[in-house]
């Protein structure tokens, strides 16, 4: 058990390799901002289809909120930054703070919930939302000023470039964090939904976020996020090592949860719910278990996206574009991590690169009228994805899957993963 | 968080466990409080100025409208295919378009004037409007039934999903080519109505008008409670009559039609304010163009052959196919009805907001989906409930808890109904097969 969830050697070769080889061609000059910002962009969308591939193909959830969470963590993160550099800790402090403080309410909430029965699901969604009320109010009004000065002394200590990376560290994973909490918060009562349901109450949180994030200005009060305008100054601190660290961080997470029997048991509701209920599974904590990871990586994935860009505008985040994630992790084939990170690169070349470059001069407007043909060939040829179920070794399941025929006729059977789909 | 995956299982110390109802009845309680804050604010809106909030009403009820057209044929296909057909908006958007052409630059709202000269000018425009709004549905429903031949169709026995990116890819290429140059461009263009625009308030309209609306409504309301009289005693022609279009059109057309006019015609007043509302010739048209086709859907779904097909086919597709039915045409009329309806919306929107865009198709076309499921997809009456709530919730929101938050409180309400009602107002509990 223990020699399969090592690395193989190849895999350790082809991804030193990789970063080896991109390092040097930026650090040389070979690859200019514009295709170091399509990579770094591939990298972001490729964490963000990962997270959704988890959630809708090894899951069954059919999601389209992947980029509310991928929003969410991009503004956290940017707005702890933000801060920061203007010599404010409270965004670090109310996040790392808030945070914890509300993992800890949520461990104590969980057990005291326990020992009840008949506990409906709203009521305990009512309670986990108290509870991440409670734990930020008490970080904005008691932490900030008992923490914030600690930050700055202890941080001011170091060297300003030491300093900085940790305190990117802290923003990546405060806004994936936040992005965690606010899936678990949204997927305790709408996880027990299924279906196309999910789908649609996901796609209303989306629009939700997107238009919470046009009036950060006058409803929320974060004036420097800007609204509608655009938030600008964010420093730009997303440099190639980050953003190769974060992407074999969720490969690997990904990976090993799914090899894991926690993984199993969210391979097996998607496979069929009732039959992994009757064989003792909580479904429920399977679902919002890869439901909230798949939103860490998206929240994640918004970190390194805003310090990449250094402006984030709530028209990137809108629900248009929350489709990107789903094409890739359809075009890849569902549940082939393989698949969604080849494609999520390929994606954004395709997009950003290849259309604007072979496309002559005087049709760049074409470009969003050749690729939804390209999306329509591609699924009438191949449906069920360039991958299939393919997998390179490292990331196979050490015991192939059964052949489950509910994957190709899931439309004729009202059966199992694709009752997701709409 | 915080517990396993797996329960553990339940051997040794058995945890004493406490019957957990009262902390039910605690967060009902919160979600209750919720509710009051709404029912607050809005009530204080009704208490400071009711002119204000009965004529936001009133608007709510004219996008409710548009929203049921285009709500219908996210509902019938659903209810069929079980696709959430993401490039139905844009049938819309193109509905807009061709009628955008034939008024602005084909004139066609006109053509009784070429061919009878004299003719009175409200005539015209009566005849040329409908023509307007027949031609644009028969252009919208081609559209739909080409989209469904050539995309979905190939997709039937592939998973969902596949077809699910289609209607996404669909939904892009008609946007983006619709915004290409040399086909509608990408600009706000103003629309301008085939007939004008005349706002009436309270004294402008003829006393007997409005009686005579209270009339038809009181008879149309007599008949309905004789009918199902009669029929609750066993009388199955009754029965048949209860649902015959016209007695339905009646009912809903006179009844919104004589609120509507007593609310702008009679001087109502309140502490010496007179409450001076108005409404359009736009609205009574939307309203009854509106109520109109759904009466007309109502009756093709509930009484021909066709729409038997049509529910045999929603029912299990299958079957449906052993007993004869041609389910691929059943499909194809579905869309061409839905895309039908879709179009006429379009006429309707573009000639209430005066605008039409290439990207005008994304939000009411959600909107209007969230109305289905509101009302329980795969229902028609579902479908025009849910289209009223959601204008209705639209423009209250709009007008009083925040304007820049109008949708976010739209989509709110889809989630909140979604948690207490699963399937909507008038939708079917799913059947669960094992």
């Amino acid at each position: 058990m223990l020699k399969r969830m090592k690395p193989s050697v190849a895999f350790i070769t082809v991804g030193l390799v990789v970063f080896v080889v991109v390092q040097v061609l930026l650090s040389v000059g070979l690859l200019n901002n514009y295709w170091r910002g399509i990579i770094f962009w591939g990298a972001a969308i490729t964490m963000v289809s990962l997270g959704l591939n988890l959630i809708y193909g090894f899951n069954g959830q059919f999601s389209l909120g992947q980029y509310g969470f991928y929003a969410i963590g991009a503004y956290a993160s940017a707005d702890v930054t933000w801060r920061w550099v203007r010599g404010d800790p409270s965004g670090l402090v109310v996040v790392l703070a808030g945070t914890l403080l509300a993992l800890g309410l949520y461990v104590l909430l969980s057990a005291f919930l326990r020992r009840f029965y008949g506990v409906t699901v709203m009521t305990r969604f009512a309670f986990y939302v108290l509870a991440t009320i409670l734990a930020f109010a008490i970080a904005v009004t008691v932490a900030v000023p008992l923490l914030g000065p600690v930050f700055t002394a202890v941080l001011g200590v170091l060297p300003a470039v030491v300093s900085q990376q940790i305190v990117f560290l802290l923003a990546l994973l405060g806004g994936a964090a936040l992005a965690g909490i606010a899936s678990f918060l949204f997927g305790i009562p709408v996880l027990e939904l299924g279906s196309d349901y999910f789908g649609i109450a996901t796609l209303g949180f989306t629009i939700i976020i997107k238009v919470l994030l046009d009036n950060t200005d006058t409803i929320l009060p974060f004036p420097e996020m800007k609204g509608a305008r655009g938030m600008i100054g964010i420093p730009q601190w997303t440099t190639w090592p980050w953003v190769f660290a974060s992407l074999l961080l969720v490969i690997v997470v990904m990976r090993n949860l799914l090899h894991s029997s926690v993984g199993r048991a969210i391979v097996s509701v998607r496979e069929d719910e009732r039959a992994a209920e009757l064989v003792g599974i909580d479904v429920t904590n399977a679902k919002i278990l890869a439901f909230v990871v798949g939103s860490v990586f998206a929240g994640l994935a918004g970190g390194i996206r805003a310090h990449d860009l250094a402006f984030l505008h709530p028209q990137s985040f809108n629900f248009i574009q929350s489709f990107n994630p789903l094409i890739i992790v359809v075009f890849g084939g569902l549940s082939s991590m393989t698949g969604t990170i080849v494609t999520g690169f390929f994606w954004i070349l395709l997009l950003e690169g290849i259309l604007r470059l072979v496309l002559p001069t005087g049709f760049e407007t074409w470009r969003l009228v050749v690729y939804p043909l390209i999306l329509l060939l591609m699924m009438l040829l191949r449906p069920e994805g360039v991958f299939g179920r393919y997998e390179i070794p490292f990331l196979r399941r050490a015991a192939p899957p059964l052949p489950s025929k509910a994957d190709n006729d899931g439309a004729a059977k009202g059966g199992v993963p694709q009752e997701g789909a709409a | 968080m915080g517990q396993t995956v797996f329960r553990p299982a339940q051997t040794g110390v058995m945890l004493k466990r406490r019957n957990g109802i009262w902390l039910n009845r605690f967060s009902q309680g919160l979600f209750v409080l919720l509710g009051l804050l709404v029912v607050y604010v809005l009530g204080r809106a009704f208490f400071q100025n009711p002119s204000v909030f009965v004529q936001q009403v009133l608007n709510g009820l004219q996008l409710g409208f548009i929203y049921a057209l285009i709500a219908l044929g996210y509902t019938m296909i659903y209810g069929i295919v079980k696709l959430i057909n993401f490039a139905h908006g844009d049938v819309f958007m193109v509905g807009a378009f061709t009628s955008f052409y034939a008024v602005a630059t084909l004139d066609l709202h006109r053509w009784p004037a070429w061919i009878f000269t004299g003719i009175s000018d409200g005539v015209m425009m009566l005849i040329g409007t409908v023509t307007v709004i027949i031609l644009t549905m028969a252009v919208s429903a081609t559209l739909a039934v080409v989209m469904e031949r050539f995309a979905y169709r190939p997709l039937r026995n592939k998973p969902r999903i596949a077809a699910l990116i289609t209607a996404i890819g669909i939904s892009f290429f008609v946007e983006y080519f619709g915004a290409l140059p040399f086909v509608f461009t990408n600009n706000y263009i103003t629309y301008p109505r085939p007939f004008e625009l005349s706002v009436f308030s309270a004294g402008m309209i003829a006393p007997w008008i409005i009686v005579a609306v209270w009339v038809f409504f009181v008879i149309s309301v007599i008949a309905y409670v004789w009918l199902t009289y009669l029929s609750r005693k066993g009388n199955v022609q009754a029965q048949t009559w209860k649902r015959h279009p016209l007695l339905q059109f009646g009912l809903l057309f006179f009844g919104f039609m004589a609120v509507v006019l007593t609310l702008t015609g009679v001087e109502i007043q309140t502490g010496g304010k007179v409450w001076d509302l108005s409404a359009s010739n736009v609205t009574l048209v939307i309203m009854g163009g509106s109520i109109l086709l759904q009466v007309l859907l109502q009756y093709v779904v509930s009484h021909t052959r066709l729409g038997k097909a049509m529910r045999a086919a929603a029912y299990d597709k299958a079957v449906a196919r052993l007993m004869g039915i041609n389910v691929d045409g059943v499909i194809t009329a579905t869309f061409a009805l839905g895309g039908g309806l879709a179009g006429a919306a379009g006429v309707l929107y573009a000639t209430a907001f005066k605008q039409v865009h290439h990207l005008m198709g994304i939000i009411p076309g959600l909107k209007a989906f969230v109305a289905a499921v509101v009302g329980g997809i795969g229902s028609i009456p579902g479908a025009f409930v849910g289209s009223l709530i959601m204008g209705q919730t639209e423009v209250l929101a709009a007008g009083f808890i925040s304007t820049p938050m109008r949708d976010a409180v739209a989509f709110s309400l889809l989630i909140v109904v979604l948690l207490v009602w699963p399937q909507g107002i008038f939708g079917e509990p799913p059947a669960e097969k094992v």
